[in-house]
């Protein structure tokens, strides 16, 4: 007894939405006069794609959280600390690899804890995480003794090279290593038990404890990959910046959790793909890029992106009422 | 009994016809609501039922027809018009805020208030007042509402309808979630009703129910109104015969099953939300019912079995092999299969596919070097779409737009495609149409005739009556009687849950079909 028409259009929206939202966009600056030439060359895409390596990393792992009914406000200061960590281990001397592999599971450790107290102490999401996120940050200053820690030039700083040696990359190896952890999440989402679980548990979570699932496990699980992927966002920072530098990114889980909501996440759970949050990234990506190269202010810029998060969620609601 | 025939109609709808598409639900429909009558609603689910409903209440506009209130031609444009005139409506999934207060809740979007500033006492004494109509002055206003009973919430709720002076009262399966107290104590408010010519619309699966509660009745089946007249002096079985159309030939279908070795035990079994003790036995092929209130104890010793609550005492014990621990996932291995009471809340994820539920507690089959086949998870759902008479698109449909009785075969088809040897099903027929329920006690009877066993937990007596072997009763917690099917009858389940004894003996053969 539903009307067809209207479920149709939902269907439409939900398949569709991330990239009309994409598209109007890049088509928005491309019809510019004055920016047009420079927007839509190759390089600039190229610099977009690489800009948006650390918020995609962060917002891979955000998807899952999401999906699965949770919420992570640590990511950025677990991204400043994990870039702040392999600054240290870098200039220690230790080979570079080390250093990137323990950039990675201290961002894998944060996320760890999360998962912990958010299942053993029932605590919300959002408290445990919104502690989280002043001790990493903390911890980040505290380990870099409140400045910025200097390394020497190592192949970890090329991962974020505009012009990526061998040339035939194309794309700076950042924007690969995005691509691939991103196939292979969205094959972890749709072709996985686990996947499967995530979505369970952010469905309904009585339902899915009901069905046998080790719900605590999945959580804990979630917060731990999320937490690896900040983990590696924090490598790419310091790969971009050469420097560890406890303060940077701070507000940028906002950013992470945006383009997933962007993207088609569901703050209550069950809900989210990875491909929207990769558009969701691009999106706010471009709109950066572009307005910069309009010459727009900063303040121009976070008034329209905050005006996109908000279209974006009301296109949700939209798509909840009709699909 | 008020003679309500003599009395002008104060609700005419006539000729109401509505299509959805290329759907008709509701085909020139006419309808006559006395002053201070009773009026029961019957039909299966996607008669036309709630089309109806919403054309009265002014939610939906219908394509023809017209109503007339007290003959006056009523044609409203929204909810708030039928509000305005008196029509008020008490959904099936209550509608209360749960953080707001009885108060609150009553009062919300009527506050009483000068200049924004809330009149409190005002408030106060018109919510007593409502309360005291309902016969429920004990009801604190100033509870939240979310720690009051299920009972509890659907009085406010009336009274919530009540105080908007309403004299028509749409009840959609009001006793759906009420044990059998607070069903007579709605009885005796509906009587109550009567007697301020407040008129009910009283719609309900439960058919014994409407037949003592109701004066008169209209069925509808697919869309159309295939019959009404006066509740006196009609067979129930007439009813169901009007509602399915076909030859129903049986509510309790019976099907021939030996009662094998033991299975199941449970020895002193007590859970940290359980009042005492319980020690039972199942064995295979055989259907134990379990009878009792709401709130006996039945559910949570299901869940304590099920590992879901804790266990502090006794032991429970599944084909020779002890089960601990609160993990649910040791017991569906060792072939427990848990139906829960809570469609909504636990039982299904609403917003998955049938597929993905009926699945989900055991996806390996689906599985192969670590990735999910979706193609072969939907064909093994599709069969048994077809073998349990689902009625929905396929697999890929979500759960929430089927049916409560489809969604309910989709939570049993769930157990089945797990394997289960062992099913507790908690009330498994709660909220669903006669048809489904009929299919699902056919299940119940295959499922034993394999040998799978069964414990059937029940606040319907009929149900019980109809189709277990045996029949055990909790009262307060603690399991009271435990006896054959053939040396109870309805008058000793309900001592035995409400008392906590049973007669000792069997009255003279009055058990009979209804």
């Amino acid at each position: 007894m539903r009307r067809h028409s209207r479920s149709g259009m939902g269907r439409a929206l939900n398949l569709f939405g991330p990239f009309i939202g994409l598209l109007l966009v890049i088509a928005l600056f491309a019809l510019i006069p004055g920016v047009q030439g420079r927007f839509l060359r190759a390089a600039n895409f190229k610099s977009v794609a690489t800009q948006s390596v650390i918020v995609a990393l962060g917002a891979l792992g955000m998807t899952l959280v999401i999906i699965a009914g949770g919420i992570d406000l640590s990511a950025a200061s677990n991204i400043a600390l994990a870039s702040v960590i392999t600054a240290y281990v870098v200039n220690a001397g230790a080979a570079p690899i080390t250093a990137l592999l323990l950039g990675v599971l201290t961002g894998g450790l944060v996320g760890l804890v999360n998962g912990g107290l958010v299942t053993r102490l029932r605590l919300v999401p959002f408290i445990v995480t919104m502690g989280m996120m002043g001790i990493a940050r903390g911890a980040a200053k505290w380990i870099a003794g409140n400045q910025k820690i200097d390394a020497p030039m190592t192949w970890v700083n090329e991962l974020m090279a505009k012009s990526p040696r061998p040339s035939w990359l194309l794309l700076a190896p950042g924007v690969w290593i995005v691509i691939l952890f991103a196939v292979a999440m969205a094959v972890l989402l749709k072709y996985t038990v686990f996947g499967r679980h995530i979505f369970a548990v952010g469905s309904n979570e009585a339902t899915a404890r009901l069905c046998g699932i080790r719900t605590n496990r999945v959580k804990i699980l979630v917060y731990a990959v999320s937490g690896l992927f900040c983990g590696l966002s924090g490598v790419m920072e310091f790969s971009r910046l050469t420097v560890g530098d406890p303060t940077v990114a701070v507000g940028l889980e906002l950013d992470i959790i945006a383009a997933v909501v962007i993207g088609g996440g569901s703050l209550s759970g069950g809900e989210g793909s990875i491909l929207g949050t990769m558009v969701g990234v691009l999106i706010m990506s471009f709109l950066r890029n572009g307005c910069t190269m309009m010459g727009w202010p900063n303040y121009i810029q976070e008034i329209i992106i905050g005006a996109i998060i908000i279209i974006a969620v009301a296109l949700d609601h939209l798509r909840h009422r009709t699909a | 009994m008020i003679n309500a025939a003599a009395a002008p109609p104060v609700l005419r709808m006539a000729g109401i016809s509505k299509s959805f598409g290329a759907t008709k639900a509701l085909d020139d429909v006419s309808f006559e609501l006395g002053r201070g009558e009773v009026h029961a609603l019957i039909g299966e689910n996607g008669a036309g039922k709630s089309t109806m409903m919403k054309v009265l209440s002014g939610a939906i506009t219908p394509d023809a027809g017209r109503m007339e209130i007290d003959g006056r031609p009523y044609a409203p444009s929204g909810p708030g018009d039928g509000l305005r005139c008196g029509v008020s409506m008490i959904y099936q999934e209550l509608t209360l805020a749960p953080h707001l207060t009885v108060e609150e809740n009553i009062m919300l979007g009527r506050e009483v208030h000068a200049a924004g500033w809330l009149d409190r006492e005002t408030m106060k004494r018109k919510v007593r007042e409502v309360l005291e109509l309902v016969r429920h002055p004990e009801i604190s206003p100033t509870v939240p509402v979310g720690r009051l009973s299920v009972g509890a919430k659907q009085v406010v709720e009336i009274a919530r309808a009540l105080l908007n002076k309403s004299r028509i009262l749409v009840m959609d399966e009001p006793t759906s979630s009420l044990t059998q107290e607070d069903s007579a104590c709605l009885f005796e408010i509906i009587r109550g009703l009567k007697d301020q010519d407040v008129s009910v619309i009283y719609i309900s699966h439960f058919l014994e129910e409407v037949q003592r509660v109701a004066d008169s009745y209209t069925v509808l089946r697919d869309g159309r109104s295939v019959g009404s007249g006066a509740m006196e002096g009609t067979a129930l079985e007439d009813i169901i015969q009007l509602m399915v159309g076909q030859k129903f030939t049986q509510l309790f279908p019976k099907v021939e099953h030996a009662v094998g070795e033991p299975v199941l035990s449970l020895e002193h079994l007590k859970g940290t939300r359980m009042a005492a003790p319980v020690t039972l036995s199942l064995s295979k092929g055989e259907i134990l019912g379990v009878a009792g209130l709401i709130g006996s104890g039945r559910t949570e010793m299901l869940r304590t079995l099920f590992g879901l609550d804790g266990a502090e005492d006794g032991m429970a014990i599944v084909s020779g092999v002890e089960v601990a621990g609160r993990r649910p996932w040791t017991r569906i291995r060792r072939g427990l299969g848990l139906l829960s009471e809570d469609r909504h809340g636990e039982g299904l994820a609403a917003s998955l596919s049938v597929a993905d539920n009926v699945t989900l507690s055991d996806l390996a089959p689906y599985r192969s070097h670590g990735l999910l086949s979706p193609a072969r998870q939907r064909r093994a759902v599709a069969g048994l779409i077809g073998k349990l008479k689902i009625k929905a698109k396929g697999p890929g449909q979500k759960v929430g737009d089927l049916s409560g009785g489809n969604q309910q075969k989709v939570a049993l088809a769930r157990l089945l495609h797990q394997k289960a040897s062992v099913l507790l099903l908690d009330e498994p027929t709660r909220g669903i149409d006669v048809v489904s329920k009929s299919q699902i006690y056919e299940w119940i009877g295959n499922l034993a005739s394999e040998g799978k066993a069964i414990l059937f937990v029940s606040s319907y007596l009929p149900e019980l009556l109809g189709i277990c072997d045996r029949i055990t009763v909790f009262h307060r917690g603690a399991l009271v009687e435990s006896r054959p099917t053939s040396e109870w009858d309805a008058a000793g389940l309900m001592a035995a849950a409400t008392v906590g004894r049973a007669p000792r003996e069997k009255p003279i053969e009055q058990r009979n079909a209804e």
